[in-house]
């Protein structure tokens, strides 16, 4: 067996080891089992990512400072009662409830390009976090297109495709879904931005666009913002989402951008 | 045709054999989401009554899935072997169980009726066992595979090497690899999935893979987890390909939605095995299977999930796998919703892929919108433990990095080690010992920190 030379300054190859990966590498044992240190700070992650998926959303708490960026908003839920129904029954949480598409209707006025949802999704926290910055960083966007937009869905026990019938209901010639991702170990606040054009109930994944991971961290608000408009003008010049519109924004980056919206220090 | 069962004053019909077998499952979110679910406790136990009276025989007569329309179906009817079947020929559902647990059914006998017990026999003998029959009577089954080691020997439960990277970050995946090989895990096989599904980042990661097991002379095998077209397109480029991987379902449509039919797996079998680069033995198939699958794609034709998962083994056991593996806690709580569901379906799938001669591992799992947490693992980690398990997961700290699921540590499986006192491969245990990473009893010792071993990942230092 070849024998690499071994490193002179001595070093512990642990602490190199443990710097090439996110993954739980090098966790300290006693006998065979994990170290006290270890297992609790997996439960801590743990608890942060069933936190985000069972706090109920409040998304009272989200319509003064979306109304301060400019966007009126409106209450809905899903045919979904209850935390444990959302999770076993993702088909009633495609639906709008009664009441609430009631309530759609008697908002709606018109054609209108763009009908917005904010969708608690698997992650509340995302959604509290997430929604409001997402939202006031594509504002100007909006402002440039000329875009009219639908009142501001807030949407509880919510699948991505309520969505479809949403838009539907506003009109709108295509919907885009923010919704709370399933949270992982290491992050549980990402938000998942949905692009479907022509929404209309029964719409299936392969006619959506998404962008994913978007959160401190991960894309940032600004950027996610730029990528949504890039893939919204297309989708509405092309008159469709889904696989056939491949996302090329990256060859766009180096566009003018309407003022509001130029990266800022944290956006890098 | 209907099937009654008569409790007392009440009679209970079922309008098919599918109806009977699916309303005869144990309470799992995924058949009622399907809506072929019991409707209530009591049905459920006079399902399961019906189905117990039920000759083994009925289930060559008729089909769940029906044969004209699906290629699974035709493989499980003319494939069938009668001869193995003989010797349970005259039983019911009920009384088969019976034979299972009783001392009649050895390790011998099992092995020798195994390629005569259809996936639907299977299946809904496990429908009317618990907990503990399906841990007694897998235990009793014995299924030995080969490749560059020897898999399923008494006594032995092996680990595949999870050392995944959310952006296939070679020397990310190597400090993984290193970490799992020294605290005694890979003999299964140091097996990746990738996040890129293009054909060079493929070629790269089994070259990586290829270049640690030689240059550190490991007894095991490599596998990049990318689909099937994928790895054949590999072995024509010339890249170095161990085991063939791809998931399967029990329902032709089910497998078309994941792109693959039996001539495309045969076609991936034969290449894999004329690059002859087991030292040991040529099964050179990996699978992964999950309860829910066929829901998941539309293609359930109204089977319950269980029946179906026992399906996906019939298409396994007609390619002489090295591994099978049932991902139960991993497609999320609208088809097992808790630790509980999620225990018993690793546990019905375990015994039924053992019971159909396959050798069975588990990926101990949940997600995070799923009622379970690590207590659950370790419950269902210990029961297949006892139930003689072919090989679990070992992933840094049980938390996937790149697929964001949780599963078992590597420090999981020295704990079942050391309660069971389960060894290893023995090539790759004699391996460990060579390279004192392992002591005398098998348990790992702490590497000098100027072990080769530890400085794996400095080839791709630049």
């Amino acid at each position: 067996m070849k024998r690499p030379t071994p490193p002179t300054d001595g070093a512990d190859p642990w602490a190199r080891l443990r710097a090439l990966t996110p993954a739980r590498i090098g966790l300290p044992r006693t006998g065979a089992s994990l170290s006290t240190d270890a297992v609790l700070r997996f439960a801590m992650a743990h608890a942060e990512a069933r936190d985000a998926v069972h706090t109920p959303a409040d998304m009272e708490a989200l319509r003064e400072p979306l109304a301060r960026v400019g966007f009126p908003t409106i209450p809905v839920s899903s045919a979904v009662g209850s935390r444990g129904t959302y999770l076993r029954r993702p088909d009633l949480g495609r639906r709008l409830s009664p009441e609430s598409r009631a309530r759609i209707e008697a908002e709606a006025r018109g054609l209108v390009d763009i009908a917005l949802v904010v969708a608690d999704g698997l992650s509340s926290t995302a959604v509290q976090a997430g929604a409001v910055p997402l939202l006031e960083a594509f504002a100007p966007w909006i402002a440039r297109e000329g875009w009219s937009v639908a009142p501001v869905s807030l949407a509880v026990q919510a699948r991505v495709a309520l969505g479809d019938e949403i838009g539907a209901l506003f009109r709108a010639r295509a919907v885009v879904v923010l919704v709370g991702e399933r949270p992982g170990l290491s992050a549980s606040d990402s938000l998942g931005l949905y692009l479907t054009y022509d929404p209309r109930v029964g719409r299936t994944d392969a006619q959506r666009n998404c962008i994913s991971n978007v959160r401190p961290g991960g894309l940032s608000h600004g950027e996610s913002a730029f990528k949504l408009h890039w893939l919204l003008r297309r989708a509405l010049d092309l008159r469709l989402s889904g696989v056939a519109l491949k996302d090329e924004s990256d060859l766009a980056a180096l566009e003018p951008r309407p003022e509001a919206a130029r990266l800022g220090p944290g956006d890098a | 045709m209907p099937y009654r069962h008569v409790i007392g004053q009440r009679s209970w019909v079922f309008g098919s054999l599918r109806e009977l077998m699916a309303k005869a499952t144990p309470l799992r979110s995924g058949d009622v989401l399907a809506g072929v679910a019991a409707g209530s406790a009591q049905e459920r136990v006079a399902a399961q009554m019906c189905l117990a009276d039920l000759p083994l025989r009925a289930f060559l007569d008729e089909a769940v899935v029906p044969y004209e329309s699906d290629a699974v179906t035709r493989l499980i009817v003319d494939g069938h072997d009668a001869r193995a079947f003989a010797p349970i020929a005259h039983h019911t559902v009920g009384s088969f169980r019976d034979w299972l647990l009783s001392d009649a059914a050895g390790a011998d006998a099992l092995a020798a009726v195994a390629p005569g017990i259809t996936p639907e026999m299977a299946a809904a003998v496990s429908k009317i066992m618990r907990n503990q029959d399906l841990i007694l009577a897998a235990r009793k089954c014995r299924v030995v595979t080969r490749f560059n080691n020897t898999i399923g020997l008494p006594g032995t439960m092996a680990v595949r090497l999870q050392p995944n990277h959310p952006t296939d970050d070679p020397a990310g995946i190597m400090a993984a690899i290193v970490d799992g090989l020294v605290n005694g895990c890979g003999d299964a096989v140091i097996g990746i999935n990738p996040a890129s599904d293009s054909i060079q980042a493929l070629g790269d990661l089994l070259r990586l893979l290829d270049d640690v097991i030689r240059r550190f002379e490991i007894p095991t095998q490599g596998c990049v987890l990318t689909h099937v077209t994928t790895t054949i397109e590999a072995i024509a480029r010339g890249a170095p390909v161990d085991l063939v991987f791809q998931s399967i379902a029990g329902t032709e449509a089910a497998n078309h939605s994941f792109g693959v039919t039996l001539d495309l797996l045969d076609e991936a079998c034969a290449a894999a095995r004329s690059l002859g680069r087991g030292t040991l033995g040529q099964n050179v198939m990996y699978f992964e299977t999950g309860q829910g699958s066929a829901l998941s794609a539309d293609a359930h034709h109204g089977v319950d999930q269980q029946t179906l998962e026992a399906r996906a083994y019939a298409v396994a056991r007609r390619f002489e796998p090295l591994l099978v593996n049932t991902v139960v806690g991993f497609i999320g709580p609208e088809y097992l919703y808790d630790g509980k569901q999620i225990i018993r379906a690793g546990l019905e799938d375990h015994f039924c892929g053992k019971l159909m001669g396959l050798p069975m591992g588990c990926d101990v799992c949940y997600t995070n919108h799923a009622e379970a947490d690590q207590d659950d693992m370790d419950t269902l980690l210990t029961l297949l433990g006892t139930a003689g398990v072919t090989y679990v997961m070992g992933i840094p700290g049980a938390d996937d990095v790149m697929l964001s699921y949780q599963s078992t540590s590597f420090q999981d499986q020295l704990y079942l080690r050391d309660l069971l006192g389960l060894k290893r491969a023995p090539e790759f245990e004699a391996w460990l010992q060579r390279m004192e990473l392992a002591g005398a009893d098998g348990r790992p010792t702490a590497p000098a920190l100027s072990h080769p071993l530890l400085m794996a990942d400095q080839s791709f230092a630049s």
